[in-house]
Order: C-alpha cells, then sequence, then structure tokens
C-alpha cells in the first residue's frame, strides 16, 4: 500500500520471544477454585498505575487536597472530645481524649475508606474493564491500598499529638504495620464479597456505608474497649477493627491494653472470609461486564 | 511463519434479555427467593438469546482478518471474548502470543490528569511495561502533536487533541496479535493518514490483526481474509474479495429484519412502511448511487389530524444522528398519506442508515420509532481510499484545474 506521505515509519519487526509463547486459553467460567493470584503479581506494574491515578486525582480535585487527610480525623477527633469525653465522660483508659480518638480514627478512617472504595471499585472501572482485559482482582487490590498514603499522613500527625501530650510510644510501636496488614486485609475480605455483590446488584452500594457505620459502632472508636463486659469480650474481640483499634492505641501511646489471643482468631476469620471472597469473586470476574 | 495463533471452536456467548431480566437489586433477588424459591431456581429460557453460537476460528500468523456483518451480528462480542473481556458461554478459543486490544479511543484517561500523566496510564491499561514507555514516550507526544501540551490536564484539550494522543498511545503498542473494532475511526485527515499508515506497518511487520469494521473498501485493502458474521453465525468465511462482495450483493438485496422500537398508541394512526420512490430494481430499501434520490414514508392516519407535527431523522449504523428535519401544521383526513422528500443528493458512505419517523398532534404522540427495513446504502466511494474509512461524507465532486486569471486583490482572513 503505497503511503502519500514520504517517510515510511518503521515498526519494529516481530522480536524472538523472550520466554515461550504464552498460550492462553478462554473457556466458560468453571468451578471456584481458579484464582490466578500469579497473574495479579504479573499485573503488578498497573496495580500501581492505578493506586497512583486515584491518589492523584484525588488530590487534584480537593481544594484543601493534603490538608483534609489531616483535617478530617482532626475535626471528628475534636467532636468525639467534646460530645464522648467533656460531656459523656467516657473512660479513655487513662489516656487524654485527643489522644485517645486520634489513635483509633486514623485505623479506622483507613479501613472505612479501603473498604468503601473496594465496594464502588468494578462498577466505578466499568469504562475501563469493558474495553481491555486485566485481571480484575487488580482493582480490589488497588482500592485497599490507595488510602494507605492517608494512613501514613495520619499516622504522622498521631505521633505529634501523641509526643505533644508526653507519652512516648514503646518498643511495641513496631507492630504498626501488623496492625495496618489486618485492617487492610480485613478491608479486602470483606471489599471483595461487597464489590462482587455490588456489580451484580446495584443496591449493595446503599447498604455498605450503614454497614461502616454499624461496624464504628461495633469497634472502640468513640469508646473504650473495656466497656465491654467480661462475658463480651471474646466475641467483641472476633471484629479484626477491635483488635486493631486496641493494638494502635497500646503501642502508639505506650499506654492503654495489648490486644488478646482474640487477634489471631479474628485473623483467621478474616483469612476465611478472604479466600472465600477471591473464590466468589474470581467466579463472577468473566462475566461481570455483562452486567456493569 | 504459518501456525496458527488463534484458534476457536464452538465458541458460543448467552446474554440475558433486559425486559424480564434477573433481579438487579439485592433486594429483590432475596425477596424472590424467599416468596417464590423454585421460580427463583428456574432459569426462564425465554430471558436469553444467544449473540454467537457455534464460531469456529483460525487464525495464521501474520494475517489480517477482517469481521463484517450487520449491526448486533456479533462482531464486537467476538472480539470481547477474544480480548478475554468477557467469558462465553460455551466453546473454547487458545491465542498463542500476546493480544492487545484496542476497542475505543482514550481507554482509562481520566481528564483531570495531565498528557503525560494519561499516557503513562493508559499505556499501562492497555498493556504497557512502565519501561516500555519510558522508552516509546517521546515517539508517542510526537506522533500526537502535542509537545506543547503534555503537561497540561486533558480536560483542557481540543477533542482532536484528545483523540491523537489517545491513538498515538494505542498505536505504540506492539502486540503480536492485535484486535481492533472500527470505533477507531475518529480524528481528521492528515492523522488518519497516519494512523491508517502506522495500522498498515504493523500489518506489514508480520503481527497479526482482527478488525472489524463497516468500511468494505478499507476490508479489501486491508485484510487477507474476512469472515462474515451474521446473527451470531459464522456465515461466510474466504478471501477478502469473495465474502464482501457477498456481503454486499446481499445487503443491496434490500429487507432484513425488523429494527427498533416504536411508541404511541397507534390508535389515531401509524406509518406503514417507507421506500425510495422509482427505484430501477426491485430493492426500494436500498440506494446504490449518489444521485438525486426521492424517500416517501407511508402514513395511515385512523381520524382527520388538524395540527400534525411530522418529523424525520437519519440515523448512521453507531446511531449517530445525520439529519432532522420536521414539517409542522399538517392538515390530512383520515386514509394513506405519502410523506416525501426529495434530496438532491445523499451523500452517504457505504453502510446501514435508518429512518426515524414520528408524527404528533401538537404534543400528542400519534407514533414516532424506526422504520423497518434499515436503509442500506451500497454506492461507491467518493472519497480518497486513505480516507474513506473515517471522512464523514461521502461527496461526489468534479475537479477541474485551469491557469489562474488576473489577479484580483482580496483580503483573506488569515493569509
Amino acid at each position: 500500500m503505497a503511503s502519500i506521505t514520504t517517510s515510511q515509519p518503521v515498526v519494529a519487526p516481530l522480536p524472538a520471544p523472550v520466554h515461550a509463547a504464552a498460550t492462553v486459553r478462554i473457556e466458560p467460567p468453571h468451578g471456584w477454585l481458579d484464582l490466578r493470584l500469579a497473574e495479579v503479581w504479573e499485573y503488578r506494574e498497573l496495580l500501581y498505575f492505578f493506586v497512583w491515578r486515584d491518589i492523584k486525582i484525588r488530590y487534584k480535585q480537593t481544594v484543601i487536597g493534603v490538608l483534609w487527610v489531616v483535617l478530617q480525623p482532626l475535626l471528628t477527633m475534636g467532636v468525639f472530645t467534646l460530645f464522648f469525653g467533656r460531656l459523656a465522660k467516657l473512660p479513655s483508659e487513662g489516656l487524654p481524649y485527643p489522644v485517645f480518638y486520634f489513635a483509633a480514627l486514623v485505623p479506622w478512617a483507613y479501613f472505612a475508606t479501603s473498604l468503601s472504595t473496594c465496594t464502588g471499585v468494578l462498577v466505578g472501572n466499568q469504562h475501563v474493564i469493558t474495553k481491555v482485559y486485566f485481571p480484575r482482582l487488580v482493582l480490589p487490590f488497588a482500592a485497599v491500598c490507595t488510602a494507605l498514603l492517608d494512613l501514613a499522613i495520619g499516622f504522622v500527625v498521631m505521633i505529634i499529638i501523641t509526643l505533644a501530650y508526653g507519652y512516648r510510644p514503646g518498643p511495641a510501636i513496631l507492630l504498626i504495620p501488623l496492625f495496618v496488614l489486618l485492617a487492610q486485609m480485613t478491608a479486602l475480605a470483606v471489599g471483595l464479597w461487597t464489590c462482587a455483590l455490588n456489580a451484580l446488584y446495584r443496591d449493595m452500594a446503599a447498604i455498605v456505608p450503614f454497614v461502616i457505620q454499624f461496624l464504628m459502632l461495633a469497634s472502640p472508636v468513640a469508646y473504650s474497649s473495656t466497656l465491654v463486659p467480661p462475658r463480651w469480650q471474646a466475641l467483641y474481640h472476633l471484629n479484626p477493627m477491635a483488635d486493631v483499634i486496641d493494638g494502635f492505641r497500646w503501642s502508639v501511646t505506650g499506654r492503654g491494653h495489648a490486644p488478646g489471643p482474640m487477634i489471631f482468631v479474628a485473623a483467621g476469620v478474616v483469612a476465611l472470609v478472604l479466600v472465600g471472597g477471591l473464590m466468589f469473586f474470581q467466579r463472577i470476574e468473566g462475566t461481570v461486564v455483562d452486567r456493569v | 511463519m504459518s501456525d496458527v495463533v488463534i484458534r476457536a471452536e464452538g465458541l458460543g456467548k448467552r446474554y440475558r434479555r433486559g425486559l424480564t431480566g434477573p433481579p438487579e437489586t439485592l433486594r429483590d433477588a432475596l425477596t424472590r427467593v424467599i416468596t417464590s424459591p423454585l421460580a427463583a431456581m428456574r432459569r426462564s429460557t425465554q430471558e436469553h438469546f444467544w449473540a454467537l453460537r457455534d464460531v469456529e476460528l483460525e487464525v495464521r500468523h501474520g494475517e489480517v482478518l477482517g469481521l463484517i456483518g450487520r449491526n448486533g451480528a456479533g462482531k464486537t462480542t467476538l472480539l470481547k471474548i477474544l480480548s478475554r473481556i468477557t467469558r462465553p458461554t460455551t466453546g473454547w478459543a487458545e491465542i498463542h502470543g500476546r493480544v492487545r486490544s484496542l476497542l475505543e479511543v482514550g481507554t482509562g484517561f481520566h481528564g483531570e490528569l495531565s498528557g503525560r500523566e494519561n499516557t503513562y496510564l493508559s499505556g499501562s491499561i492497555l498493556g504497557m511495561g512502565k519501561r516500555e514507555i519510558d522508552r516509546k514516550f517521546d515517539e508517542i507526544v510526537a506522533f500526537a502533536e502535542v509537545d506543547k501540551f503534555i503537561d497540561t490536564p486533558v480536560k483542557h484539550y481540543s477533542s482532536g487533541m484528545y483523540v491523537r494522543l489517545a491513538f498515538a498511545v494505542a498505536a505504540h503498542l506492539e502486540p503480536e496479535i492485535l484486535l481492533v473494532d472500527e470505533v477507531l475511526a475518529v480524528g481528521d485527515v492528515n492523522f488518519q493518514k497516519k494512523c491508517m499508515g502506522k495500522m498498515g506497518d504493523v500489518a506489514k511487520a508480520g503481527r497479526t490483526i482482527v478488525l472489524v469494521s463497516h468500511q468494505m473498501n478499507s476490508m479489501r485493502r486491508l485484510c487477507n481474509r474476512v469472515t462474515w458474521i451474521d446473527a451470531g453465525k459464522i456465515r461466510m468465511d474466504g478471501s477478502a474479495d469473495t465474502v464482501v462482495n457477498a456481503y454486499e450483493a446481499a445487503m443491496s438485496q434490500g429487507g432484513g429484519t425488523p429494527v427498533g422500537s416504536r411508541t404511541g398508541d397507534h390508535t389515531r394512526g401509524y406509518f406503514t412502511g417507507w421506500e425510495i420512490v422509482d427505484q430501477e430494481e426491485n430493492s426500494p430499501h436500498t440506494m446504490a448511487v449518489v444521485a438525486p434520490i426521492t424517500v416517501r414514508f407511508m402514513l395511515r392516519l385512523l381520524e382527520p389530524i388538524k395540527n400534525g407535527v411530522h418529523g424525520v431523522a437519519l440515523y448512521n449504523a453507531e446511531r449517530q444522528l445525520l439529519w432532522a428535519w420536521a414539517a409542522y401544521e399538517l392538515n390530512l383526513g383520515t386514509g394513506a398519506h405519502d410523506l416525501i422528500y426529495d434530496f438532491p443528493l445523499l451523500p452517504l458512505k457505504p453502510g446501514i442508515y435508518t429512518w426515524n419517523v414520528s408524527f404528533w398532534e401538537r404534543e400528542q404522540l400519534i407514533d414516532k420509532g424506526d422504520l423497518t427495513p434499515e436503509f442500506h446504502a451500497v454506492v461507491p466511494s467518493f472519497q480518497h481510499q486513505f480516507d474513506e474509512w473515517t471522512g464523514l461524507i461521502n461527496l461526489p465532486s468534479e475537479f477541474t484545474v485551469r491557469p489562474s486569471s488576473a489577479p484580483k486583490v482580496r483580503v483573506h482572513a488569515g493569509d
């Protein structure tokens, strides 16, 4: 085909295959154990780009930008201190109210944002998933990573507030990454279910905020978990966020109480829900495009 | 090399019909299960339709395969299955080699991000690695000719710039197998030349392409083989010329399955059909030449209408409005009427179009909807072969050259 333009653009000839030509088999979905996690690892750069995109967009769109990340928990902390602390006089495990509340609000905000983002991530990205292939799991994984930046910023502010009130974190502070991991896995475990269900049934997105509100009341964000009567303690601490928040308060301030053995049970439950969520998500992944 | 890079057998795709479909809300789903558990378990077969049925395919390395067919025939569905965007209901396919699909322009673009950021984002979504994008970045920006604006948010780009950058990113994918949907027919003349050139180079470099298009002449030129998909099944498969000729011949026979929808209760009147007036051959719904043409819409009124309003619109295959017009204050009696339009010419590209008509009395709707059958333009192309894919109108023209006469003094803005 002769070209009117004089230059002949060059397309590189087919390179010699670096590895044996990958063969992809396309079939109807079957079975429940088709997890394909290795494929998600192959697409890890895309995961990075999705996280980067969401962070960039969020910061470009808010007028206050980075400040909002700090302001929101600070304002909530102020409200809690006033109403739950000064007026209702709820016990705060010997800590000043601002420290007590802020230490809980940072991991809670991370969890709530992550779960909420994760729920809508398939529907919100429908314009992309209907046009290109990539393992859909990348999206919920990215959704529980974007808020980590906010968490990091909140964490720094939390340390500052804690130090300002005269408390010093002990060596337990090194456990923070583990608590964060538990919060992240909980958000992902629940999020995979809500995300998949939301793609199938649109009213899921209306149910989730209610669920998050309920979970917040069921977690020791606005009150201390010591308020819970002893015979309910074990059940109460089956909620992984209860353990995460107790852990945050304890490791950052050096006071409060360490999460008990229930944290391991909670982690086990999270693992089960996570595996179930992965299976369910992968099961509907192939045809979710037909439903969005 | 002539090994098979795409092989498919028995591919089928079943969709649920929208009307009495599955519950859209969790609440409805749960209600259904509780109130009539057996009904909820049973899946009515009437609710489904097969977009693809029993499709067999074999594409060899380096081949350019075209997929043609009417709208809704299943071409894009097949492309989506091969792109792994959706999974088939039956059958299987095997693909050997790296596949990339281009089903739209600007996949992944976000208005708030700059051109640079979108290049990385879109490139990554389309399947390029970060290092690959780094390497090709300057080339992409140069191809798109947006160098000065690369760091401005894309929401400030003109639509032309947007399309150029989006296509530039897509054009620099170097997959072994490329699946392309016709939607890529956008952009201005010069840019389209570049894109067609790039596409052609991709083919020459030995890569395999599967291409969906309505542009028959492009199919003839670009493709080695063409497959005709009709109502979800393969109707014909062979060399580009053979299949395209057969397809065009079939389309010019006229007729076709009903399309579109009608509203209005039809108690006061309704359209009974349309045709091209004074056509020589026995195909009153096909236009074979770009020349003066008269179109007649038949309207039957069951009662006299005083303040009638008639609307007409012409849509193309992508449901874009090409032309619309209305006549007001029509005073018509009971019986059959012809609403006649004389066009000096209809510069339509070869393809399938739909007439949409309506009739109202003042604000009250009497009948409205797409008319069947569809309007087929099986006409020669009056555009340059590089641009006929994208040029919007098919204008016949007469060209003459002569030496300029004594120069006149004229001032042109922008000279």
